[in-house]
């Protein structure tokens, strides 16, 4: 039951924030945040004891609700969160708490409005978390598109109609092809054992001929790699990412784009062990190309935020490479880096709308010697970019090390070119700190530094990303069991991932 | 004919009888407001007679009609989208000049005749249906008689209306020649055996479905639609789109899937051309539009290609999804023309984009519920137009019809694209000026409100339609 009031709290949230915020606007905002402190709580009383990690093994599911909703088709309503899904449900109220206190200055339009929309976006998010239905995972898939449609077309920068538009049609049409490969898997399910079903658990193990199962793979991995997305899905990302508000980068960048790797590890592998393995050389091969591609195209922007934009297309190549490397190892670390890239990330993306919102342009012609202005803000900003370039210490490095350490025993050569995408992220990082912290600054460059909620705000966020990098085990355990089930059977030589990182 | 077929008819006696009753009324004291009581009253006393004859189905009225759970279903959905129109009509007619009155006494005939067709079994009682809904639609498209636009589709229609009926007259004769009857169930049984030749039949056939093609408006017998849904009154925009199409859907799908003529050889690949070709044009040309009522007129015809997907899947799925479609589109259209004519003023209709503008800040409610209705059209979770287009995929994916399932998803990223189009001004600031006089009729709000309910209930919890959906498919399979 809990699970239904975590997404019953932030529709209703939602929608009272919507009601009172059109008069008073500071409600919005404080009924918001109060929604989702409230679901905070509930996800930390659900978190796993240390000592209960162990139980984990027995039981794959922490919590699990059913109810049949459409019971004429086999329809559900099925929540039930494990380890990894856990985490992403942590990480996603956590970066919506952030977004609503980013957002506390920018947003001075229909502010009720706003919220209604953030909280259904998150709400959406939360329930393809936790779906264990197929149908209700579809429902949540679509759901989370309208609210987060209206944040970037109404709230957005200058180019928002297009880009909102660009980021709907790619992604939409992407679900449908899903929508025809959950149909045909539950009509060949039902044909085979005559109950007609769209419920996870009793769809695993569904016997495929080998192109059927190739086919419907197909479907269900062309919706999972444009919402990562991949090269060469990606055209959407870096107009909806530059033209959002602050707070809807964030969760494009630290919750959207996550639900398309948690729908890999979640539907993919399971559902189609075979197929996936069968084409996982290739999708390692798109995946090396995304981290290069991303990573080179970011070098070249002029717009910073649309650089950190890009450099999100290279850092999902790494979760990408991960999931499709197979083994514990890198989907621990693609795992790792799903949290890490989310709280980085975004707190880049929070970094851009500060400067924005003090300078008015994005632009990196316009910026140069913040250091001497703005310290806290540049020192701030120095962190996230060495951060995204994987300095040790930082949990990007955790993540893309292991993901690496994981793919070598897979390909040598696919390795060694992801390993490039470092050297690269070096470049495009030290080039932000040089472009807009050091170097001219300016004339009459003037502008207010941090205020009180902002360090407050970026200090958490400072606090989590070095927690992920200096001591993932807590993250590491939470996900392993359900990692291992997920892991490829065959890459039997694992490295024990409790003895191997401590 | 006996007692017991008079009172099975209940329900089409009661709309006839509210016909003579208006007519009489109207000639005697014109007032604009008794008028449109009685007729709510009328549709209303006849949809609760539905409950009163449902305990004798099913029952055959002479050859001509029969009342099964399938025609009752039908009927029903017929009579509470004429009521929901003729709500709607009484504010968008009291805003202009003229004699209104009439337009209950043809809404009125033309609901008959559509009842007519959901329960027509033989040739002869279709044609007489399509007759009295196309006769009475003719005046009702050109009822703005001051309007130049009014008239110009009044007459296309007519034209081409008349045009149609010819097709589906010949069509039944060269049926009759082979086959020797005009009953459906005779035609169906003697269609397969050998003394039967294939051409005239199927020729026939073919020239039923190009009469009934163009009133349901698909690819290619779409061409009067953009210039007919422009021009007619909004309330009569919405009937035609609503329950003239659904009628005569209704009719075909119960000549192929309820009494078994077999859709297969010719036959499918004419209905799956008709149907690819009505999803393209549907959208690709709506993509051009810049007018609203236009952009409905080209979304309805790839709607009805969706929906004959149903028909080429055939089998219980596919008669389910084809019943629960229709209710989400008859609701989804005639919420977004509702929502047309509660804009419209009094010497045009809010058709262009601009009257859109900035909707959302100056009428919240009111694009709120345009909102839902073009996601529901796109079909969008949390409205009925989602958990029909899923119902539509998975009946064809069940019967393998992979390719027409796919061209149809294809179609639905495209028709993203123009009602998102028509969304995005709604939203954008900076029009807050052209606020019109904000007129608030209180027929039409309510019937808005109740129809974004019903979208929102069978988005989130459509089991009880659906239970009843079932009840009458098995009734009848």
């Amino acid at each position: 039951m809990i699970l239904t009031w975590l997404i019953v709290i932030l529709l209703t949230g939602g929608l009272a924030a919507w009601f009172l915020g059109s008069k008073y606007g500071d409600w919005a905002r404080w009924i918001s945040l109060a929604s989702l402190v409230l679901d905070l709580v509930l996800i930390l009383y659900l978190w796993p004891a240390p000592s209960a990690e162990a139980a984990l093994g027995h039981n794959t599911w922490l919590i699990e609700y059913n109810q049949p909703w459409i019971p004429q088709l086999g329809i559900s309503l099925h929540l039930a969160v494990d380890g990894l899904s856990l985490l992403l449900v942590a990480l996603t109220v956590f970066l919506g708490i952030i977004s609503i206190i980013c957002s506390w200055n920018e947003i001075q339009e229909s502010v009720g409005f706003f919220h209604f929309n953030l909280l259904w976006i998150l709400a959406g998010i939360l329930g393809v978390f936790m779906a264990l239905d197929l149908f209700l995972f579809y429902f949540f898939w679509e759901l989370m598109l309208i609210p987060m449609y209206f944040v970037i077309s109404i709230w957005g920068h200058e180019n928002r109609v297009y880009a909102s538009m660009k980021f709907f049609i790619f992604t939409q049409a992407g679900g449908l092809f899903m929508l025809l490969s959950i149909l045909g898997l539950y009509f060949i399910h039902g044909s085979n054992t005559g109950s007609y079903t769209f419920d996870y658990t009793q769809l695993l193990g569904t016997p495929l001929s080998p192109t059927s199962a190739v086919l419907l793979m197909l479907g269900f991995l062309i919706a999972f790699v444009v919402k990562l997305p991949a090269v060469p899905f990606h055209p959407w990302l870096p107009d909806a990412h530059t033209e959002a508000p602050t707070a809807g980068s964030v969760i494009l960048a630290g919750l959207l784009l996550k639900t398309g790797a948690y729908g890999l590890l979640r539907f993919v592998l399971p559902l189609f062990p075979d197929a996936a393995a069968s084409i996982a050389p290739m999708v390692m091969v798109i995946a090396v190309i995304s981290i290069i591609y991303g990573a080179v195209l970011a070098f070249g922007q002029t717009d910073l935020k649309r650089l950190v934009a890009y450099t999100s297309v290279s850092h999902m190549g790494f979760v990408l490479l991960g999931i499709f490397a197979g083994n514990l190892t890198a989907l621990s670390g693609a795992v790792i880096q799903m949290l890490a890239h989310g709280v980085s990330t975004g707190a880049l993306f929070i970094t851009v709308g500060m400067i924005q919102e003090r300078i008015h342009t994005r632009e990196l012609s316009g910026m140069g010697g913040f250091w001497a202005v703005v310290p806290r803000l540049s020192g701030v900003g120095l962190v996230f970019a060495l951060a995204s370039l994987g300095l040790p210490g930082f949990g990007n490095f955790v993540a893309e090390f292991l993901v690496l350490l994981g793919s070598y025993r897979v390909s040598f050569v696919i390795t060694v070119l992801a390993a490039t995408g470092l050297v690269l992220s070096a470049i495009y990082s030290l080039w932000i700190i040089q472009r807009v912290f050091h170097g001219e600054k300016p004339e009459g460059m003037q502008m207010p530094d941090l205020s009180t909620r902002e360090i407050g705000m970026m200090a958490v966020l400072i606090i989590v990303i070095l927690w992920i990098g200096l001591h993932p085990q807590p993250f590491l355990n939470v996900s392993e069991q359900t990692l291992n089930s997920i892991a490829r059977s065959d890459s039997s030589t694992q490295i024990p991932i409790r003895g191997g990182v401590q | 004919m006996n007692v017991s077929d008079l009172s099975a008819l209940l329900p089409l006696v009661i709309i006839a009888t509210t016909v003579i009753v208006v007519m009489l009324v109207i000639a005697f004291l014109r007032d604009h407001k008794l008028t449109a009581v009685l007729t709510l009253a009328g549709l209303a006393f006849a949809g609760a007679s539905l409950t009163l004859v449902s305990p004798m189905l099913p029952h055959r009225i002479t050859p001509l009609l029969i009342l099964d759970h399938y025609g009752l279903f039908y009927t029903g959905l017929i009579f509470i989208a004429s009521f929901a129109v003729a709500a709607l009509s009484y504010s968008y007619l009291e805003i202009h000049e003229g004699h209104r009155e009439e337009f209950y006494l043809l809404l009125l005939l033309a609901t008959l005749g559509c009842a007519v067709l959901a329960g027509s079994m033989h040739f002869a009682s279709l044609f007489l249906g399509v007759e009295i809904l196309s006769v009475s639609l003719y005046a009702l498209v050109a009822y703005l008689r001051h309007s130049d636009r009014s008239i110009e589709a009044g007459v296309k229609y007519l034209i081409l209306a008349a045009v149609s009926s010819a097709f589906i007259l010949f069509g039944m004769a060269l049926v009759y020649a082979e086959i020797g009857s005009m009953d459906f169930t005779l035609i169906a049984a003697r269609a397969s055996s050998p003394g039967v030749r294939g051409l005239p039949f199927t020729a026939g056939l073919a020239m039923i479905i190009v009469g009934l093609g163009f009133k349901l408006a698909v690819v290619p017998f779409h061409l009067w639609t953009p210039d007919v849904y422009e021009g007619a009154p909004a309330p009569v925009t919405a009937f035609v789109s609503t329950v003239s199409k659904g009628a005569v859907f209704a009719v075909i799908l119960r000549y192929f899937s309820m009494v078994g003529v077999p859709i297969s050889g010719p036959l499918f690949i004419i209905f799956t051309i008709i149907a690819i070709a009505s999803m393209f044009t549907g959208n690709l040309l709506a993509l051009f539009q810049s007018n609203v009522k236009r952009i409905l007129a080209y979304s309805s015809i790839s709607h009805l290609g969706y929906l004959l997907v149903t028909l080429l899947a055939s089998g219980a799925m596919a008669t389910t999804a084809a019943a629960f479609y229709l209710s989400a589109y008859f609701i989804t259209t005639l919420g977004a023309f509702g929502v047309v004519t509660i804009l419209s003023e009094k010497d045009r209709d809010a058709d262009s984009m601009a009257d859109y503008r900035s909707l959302a800040w100056r009428r919240p409610w009111l694009a709120g519920v345009f909102t839902a209705m073009l996601l529901s059209l796109a079909g969008i979770p949390l409205t009925a137009g989602f958990v029909g287009k899923f119902y539509v995929v998975a009946a064809g994916v069940g019967s393998g019809l992979w390719f027409l399932v796919i061209i149809l998803t294809v179609n639905s990223a495209l028709g993203l694209y123009y009602y998102l189009r028509l969304i995005v001004p709604m939203y954008t600031r900076g029009g807050e000026e052209i606020t019109a006089a904000a007129r608030l009729s209180l027929s039409g709000s309510a019937v808005l409100a109740g129809l974004t309910v019903l979208l929102i209930w069978l988005g989130v919890y459509p089991v009880p339609v659906i239970q009843m959906i079932q009840k009458l498919v098995q009734g009848l399979t």
